[in-house]
């Protein structure tokens, strides 16, 4: 039988990940230095492993509810209310989730019947765009530049409005350009959400690493509870990846209807990783400040000698990426990462995997030693003096 | 705070450049230099050191940690018994501690005699010193912050989203 002909036309359509596509190549090469990676370079703070540890061996090794343990979402609802103001019932509007992948997935489902537009801003992070298309749903991008410090604007987002447009997605720290959006830009952003009534699916999961000034959580915003779906998570802040966990925040409707999927779907996260997420949620803010300091000394050595060579480089605010351009070399971004990852076995990840306007652009992510920035900066340098 | 930036990159890694540290702190490399300068004339950054695993260099030290007891001194207190004790160069750290007993003394020599010997001769005897009860140590596992085994390793992938 000929499976190709079978796969559904929705999965088949959407093509391969750029970013799989890279790691395929640098597989092959030995002595690689990888800024490439989108993960903390810290493993999870012991205590949080240790209260896993002591959880298995307290026996919690079974199926919780199917929106998360209640200790957990009463825990969760704290955390928020305490960080932003913005009060979530954990009776019925916190769900957890396996990852903010996950919960972005449910919430588009919930949303969006075949046909309806989902506004996505980019260069954004890779799963966007596919778990749009999986839905049904209509991906229409909102570019931003270099120009504009990957921040999108009000009047972006209005002017690719359609009757069709349902969904706003929105993700500031932002994975791949460290792009963060200020109080008054979201609010005018929360204007045009108001006038066509658009639903917000807003990714916040570098929330805790921004390195000016406090991150501003979209749901914080006057009203802006009603209209958005609040994701986050543990991957990133409290270096949990491996854990798979996370959470969304949303009114009742649409916490409920992601709860339908989610239940069938995935039935629950892991118990173990839900205790590790009580940990954290409890005892981790000392060892999130820590990682975000070590973030930050990175972030200012990796753009100050990103500017020494000429790679031109907006400074990122958040998150642990810088997104230089690399139009000055004249070469396309894949060319540039895979001559670079030849040449000087620097592995860098395109700009245009997350989305076309990441074209004549890098991710690099600083979640790397202090020294093996250095010793990549090095190697960049002497590619670009050949 | 430059200062106590300076001072905890410093205390993570010794080895880093005046211009290592100017990258990572934002502070002008100049600005940098003076800051340790007057730190190191502060006596507030005492030394810097490499954190040695001796047993896979091949090379045998033994450690003891003693618990002393002392009659303090009038007006000095604790102070000139420890000040004198310190300044054995066999004596790794001295902490004046709560409970049971006073002086809190490592000391490291090149075999158990020689570090019981120092015990006999030179710590037990001391005036106001009225009893020592010596702790031999058997295994590192940590040592300034640093596990000796069981290092985690990084498991990241290559690339990733
Ligand atoms: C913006 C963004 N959202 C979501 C994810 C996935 O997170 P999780 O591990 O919680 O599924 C990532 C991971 O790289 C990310 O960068």
């Amino acid at each position: 039988m000929n499976m190709r002909g079978k796969i559904a036309g929705r999965v088949a359509e959407v093509p391969p990940s750029g970013i799989r596509r890279f790691f395929e190549l640098v597989q092959g090469v030995e002595g690689v230095i990888s800024l490439g990676v989108g993960e903390p370079d810290f493993v999870t703070p012991w205590h949080i492993r240790e209260a896993c540890i002591y959880s298995l061996e307290k026996g919690y090794t079974m199926y919780t509810s199917n929106y998360g343990m209640p200790e957990l979402r009463e825990e969760l609802s704290r955390a928020i209310s305490r960080r932003y103001g913005v009060d979530y019932s954990p009776e019925n509007e916190l769900l957890v989730t396996v990852g903010v992948s996950e919960a972005f997935d449910l919430a588009i489902r919930a949303l969006v019947d075949p046909g309806d537009e989902v506004l996505i801003p980019e260069p954004c992070y890779v799963s966007y765009v596919p778990c749009t298309v999986f839905a049904g749903g209509k991906p229409v991008s909102v570019p931003t530049s270099a120009e504009e410090g990957f921040r999108v604007s009000a009047e972006s987002i209005e002017e690719r409005i359609t009757e069709r447009s349902k969904v706003l997605v929105l993700c500031y720290p932002n994975n791949p350009t460290g792009a963060t959006l200020r109080r008054k830009e979201l609010e005018e952003i929360a204007e045009v959400v108001v006038e066509h009534e658009l639903v917000v699916i807003t990714d916040e999961l570098y929330d805790r690493l921004t390195y000016s000034g406090k991150h501003v959580a979209f749901p914080s915003l006057n009203g802006m509870k009603e209209y958005c779906v609040y994701l986050n998570g543990f991957s990133k802040s409290y270096a949990m990846t491996g854990w798979r966990i996370g959470y969304a925040a949303g009114c009742a409707e649409v916490i409920e209807a992601m709860m339908k999927i989610h239940q069938y779907a995935m039935l629950c996260a892991p118990v173990m990783s839900q205790m590790a997420a009580l940990e954290a949620l409890r005892r981790g803010d000392g060892a999130v400040e820590s990682m975000r300091r070590a973030y930050d000394r990175r972030r200012r050595l990796i753009v100050k000698r990103l500017r020494e060579v000429g790679l031109e480089c907006f400074e990122p605010e958040g998150a642990f990426y810088v997104f230089p351009s690399v139009r000055s070399t004249g070469m396309s971004s894949e060319e540039f990462a895979e001559r670079l990852l030849r040449e000087q076995k620097v592995a860098v990840v395109p700009g245009n995997a997350f989305g076309s306007s990441g074209e004549g652009h890098v991710r690099m992510a600083y979640a790397t030693s202090l020294e093996s920035i250095n010793e990549a900066m090095d190697r960049i340098e002497r590619f670009l003096r050949r | 705070m430059q200062e106590l930036e300076i001072l905890s990159l410093l205390e993570e890694n010794a080895r880093l450049s005046m211009r290592e540290i100017a990258d990572a702190t934002g502070v002008e490399e100049e600005k940098v230099k003076k800051i340790v300068e007057e730190l190191e004339k502060r006596g507030v950054l005492l030394a810097y050191r490499a954190v040695v695993n001796w047993e896979k260099a091949g090379v045998e030290k033994v450690c003891a940690l003693i618990d002393v007891k002392i009659t303090p001194e009038r007006e000095h207190g604790y102070d000139s018994v420890a000040s004198r004790i310190m300044r054995f160069p066999e004596v790794k750290s001295l902490y004046l501690v709560s409970g049971t007993y006073d002086l809190s003394v490592l000391v490291e020599g090149r075999s158990m005699r020689e570090v019981a010997s120092f015990v006999a001769e030179k710590l037990a005897p001391l005036q106001n010193v009225t009893s020592t009860t010596t702790h031999f140590v058997l295994k590192k596992y940590k040592e300034a912050g640093v596990m000796l085994y069981d290092g985690e390793e990084l498991r990241r992938l290559a690339v990733s989203p």
